[in-house]
């Protein structure tokens, strides 16, 4: 599909895109199977040990920075980002990747409490799992 | 089940080629594997070849055939694409069928064609051996994922950026006598810490470069060599395959990687060697912390002891197992779907005495670790010479 300007719209991948939605809506998920393990849309099986039984739980509201970098060469889909901070953080069930915002790059440390949400590329406008301090 | 030897290999020059196409670069390494191995090209059963992004760079998918009409062949021709790995893969499933009886003669390599793409070009078409959805779309880059890994590490094992730079000085001295290599052009650590940041804690010299190149190997079974009486002493003689969770937040580590630790303990075990056996190893350092983790995962050092093996001069080309002799995919280059083979072919030269650096060799057992994406892949094979 293309609109007026004849730029292509990205097609939405569900899934993803509905955990998006919900954690837009401070309704973030995850999914885990009877064996306690977590994992991320879309997901039909646990990817640690095949069961296909999955739920959907809560995300906690806040995870542990576990490790991050302050990217200076970035993607083209970042150009105008850079530098931008990518983290991983823990929530307990499941790590999430996202740029951390709202945070000088010096007063990062690891194991700092970040909450998640969902803001926007200044490069093209797609949505983006963004980090805060908690 | 019979062995498998090297009978020969050939390289291009690693480096900026921008205007040289695949199909070129594969068959001028193919045509030196040849020309070294002394086989007849009718005898090759099949072609194993590695690519990763031909289809970004060349607008060019389905290149086994293409490549093997390069290289001058009739028989069947296969691509393995596993990112970094590619021809890893390549050589370890052209291993398989030479034992199992399959083919006596395979010709296994790889080509990638990268700086036509530019520095960003070739950063996003390598983004593509990440997560989509929930790596790339969060801004992450290779560099980036490295770089997240040696935070992590340094965090719960400790660790500086001297540490780090003293890999990328060793592997820049390695490869001043390599013809084949990007840089023959030695560092300092000053140098490399001065270096502009990429994604901290790596800077440009923690990283390898946007390489164009092709590998190629011919590997025939004991039989074929003796038949032919061909001169073909170094054998492979373990291999072993690992995976992991695509994203580097799925792991249960962020500062190991197991699925090269399971490589390894499936390569030695097929080879009935140890990590104390193999004197020297060609490594997948496509950044600095990679070689840190990659000699941990081949259990030459215990988790978190391998981070000071290049600064106390155990890797080094004087020390007791030298790492990366051929310069490393550091200083060598990273034609990402060739490197694979081009460790085969770089181990092969050291082992049987006709590299610059074999001299530097301390024993006739050597290991090839190949990875890719962020060691969601990897291969490891063994070397032995073996007259």
């Amino acid at each position: 599909m293309s609109d007026q300007t004849g730029e292509d719209e990205r097609v939405r991948d569900e899934g993803y895109d509905d955990l998006l939605d919900a954690i837009e809506s401070g309704e973030g998920y995850y999914l885990e199977c009877p064996e306690g393990h977590g994992s991320l849309p879309p997901r039909r099986v646990c990817p640690h040990c095949g069961a296909t039984d999955l739920e959907e739980v809560a995300l906690p509201e806040t995870g542990d920075i576990e490790t991050y970098t302050e990217v200076h060469v970035p993607a083209p889909s970042f150009a105008d980002d850079a530098p931008y901070v990518t983290a991983v953080a823990d929530f307990g069930g499941v790590r999430l990747t996202g740029q951390l915002r709202g945070s000088e790059a010096e007063e990062i440390e690891v194991g700092t409490a970040v909450a998640v949400g969902v803001g926007e590329s200044a490069t093209t406008d797609e949505r983006v799992l963004v980090f805060r301090p908690a | 089940m019979t062995g498998v030897r090297v009978a020969g290999v050939g390289l291009t020059h690693f480096g900026s080629h921008p205007e040289r196409t695949g199909r070129d670069l594969f068959a001028e390494a193919s045509e030196r594997a040849f020309a070294d191995a002394g086989v007849d090209r009718t005898d090759v059963a099949q072609l194993n070849y590695g690519n990763f992004m031909g289809e970004l760079s060349e607008h060019q998918g389905h290149q086994g055939p293409l490549m093997a009409e390069a290289a001058g062949l009739t028989a069947p021709a296969t691509r393995y694409e596993s990112a970094c790995a590619s021809s890893g893969v390549a050589v370890r499933e052209a291993v398989k069928d030479v034992r199992n009886g399959e083919a006596d003669v395979v010709l296994v390599g790889g080509a990638e064609r990268m700086n036509n793409l530019g520095t960003t070009g070739t950063t996003e078409a390598l983004a593509i051996a990440a997560d989509d959805l929930y790596e790339v779309r969060a801004g992450m880059t290779f560099p980036a994922a490295y770089a997240l890994m040696a935070r992590a590490y340094f965090e719960q094992y400790g660790g500086s950026k001297e540490d780090l730079a003293e890999i990328a000085v060793k592997n820049h001295d390695n490869a001043l006598e390599n013809e084949f290599a990007q840089f023959q052009k030695s560092i300092s650590v000053e140098q490399a810490l001065d270096a502009p940041t990429i994604a901290d804690p790596l800077g440009l010299y923690d990283a390898c470069p946007i390489t164009d190149g092709a590998s190629a190997a011919v590997l025939v079974s004991d039989e074929y060599a003796d038949e032919h009486d061909l001169d073909a002493p170094v054998a492979i003689t373990g291999t072993g395959q690992g995976g992991d969770k695509m994203a580097l937040q799925d792991r249960r580590y962020l500062a190991r990687t197991p699925a090269a630790e399971y490589a390894a303990a499936e390569a030695y075990d097929d080879a009935g060697v140890g990590p104390q056996d193999v004197s020297v190893a060609e490594v997948h350092d496509c950044f600095t912390i990679a070689e840190v983790l990659a000699i941990e995962a081949l259990d030459f050092y215990a988790p978190g002891e391998g981070i000071g093996a290049a600064a106390r001069g155990e890797t080094t080309r004087d020390g007791d197992r030298p790492v990366n002799l051929s310069g490393g995919l550091k200083a060598k280059g990273h034609p990402v779907g060739a490197t694979g083979g081009s460790q085969i072919v770089e181990m092969t030269r050291l082992l049987r005495g006709d590299h610059p650096n074999s001299d530097a060799v301390p024993g006739d057992i050597g290991v090839t670790h190949n990875a890719g994406g962020t060691v969601a892949s990897t291969t490891v094979h063994v070397l032995e010479v073996d007259e």
